[in-house]
């Protein structure tokens, strides 16, 4: 009992974990281009909440700012990938 | 055990079971738009629920992770609006089941004027 929020902990990183396979699965069928980027979208977004776990159950405070970076990262890569297949690149 | 602990890894795992089911939606719906709307907005809501569930558990925390929420609120929307909007002005075509599409219908309004 007294270890309950760590197992639940766990859990949800399974979770969060099947998501990501979902989304790369996409990434790796999806027809056109669009469709990649959104799953990339979809993906990046999933796994800041993946490395914010990580950071929970390894109990460090780094990798909060490895997230922080990271979503930043991902939302300039994804809006640069939508002006170019709008063709404004 | 304490209670705060128990209530963070609760919502943690509520807002996992959102991406989770963001994700099956991007893999089994039929039309990048519809994609879409399944990967950004229960993306979004499930990433938020995650963080404060952390948030919660780890009170020291709390104020890096707030940021974090706020950017995820800012940006999401963002990056998504412009996958649509590359999307649509590309032509890519919406699945046959979609009833309306209010943005064509705009269009060729102003084209007629």
């Amino acid at each position: 009992m007294d270890k309950l929020p760590e197992i639940i902990l766990h859990i949800s990183t399974y979770f969060v974990s099947a998501g990501i396979i979902l989304a790369t699965l996409r990434l790796i069928k999806g027809p056109t281009m669009a469709d990649r980027a959104v799953a990339l979208d979809t993906f990046t977004v999933i796994s800041i909440s993946l490395i914010v776990l990580i950071a929970c159950i390894a109990g460090r405070v780094i990798f909060l700012d490895v997230g922080m970076v990271y979503a930043i990262l991902s939302f300039i890569g994804v809006v640069a990938v939508a002006r170019y297949i709008e063709g404004g690149l | 055990m304490s209670w705060n602990s128990l209530l963070g890894s609760i919502i943690t795992l509520l807002g996992s079971i959102f991406l989770f089911l963001g994700a099956l939606g991007v893999y089994r719906m039929p039309d990048l738009y519809n994609r879409m709307q399944a990967g950004t907005k229960s993306t979004t809501l499930g990433t938020m629920l995650t963080l404060l569930g952390i948030g919660i558990c780890h009170y020291e925390w709390l104020g890096q992770v707030l940021i974090l929420i706020i950017f995820i609120a800012l940006t999401n929307p963002i990056s998504s609006h412009a996958l649509a909007r590359a999307a649509h002005f590309k032509g890519i075509p919406l699945t046959a089941k979609s009833v309306t599409d209010k943005l064509k219908e705009e269009e060729s309004k102003a084209e007629v004027l």
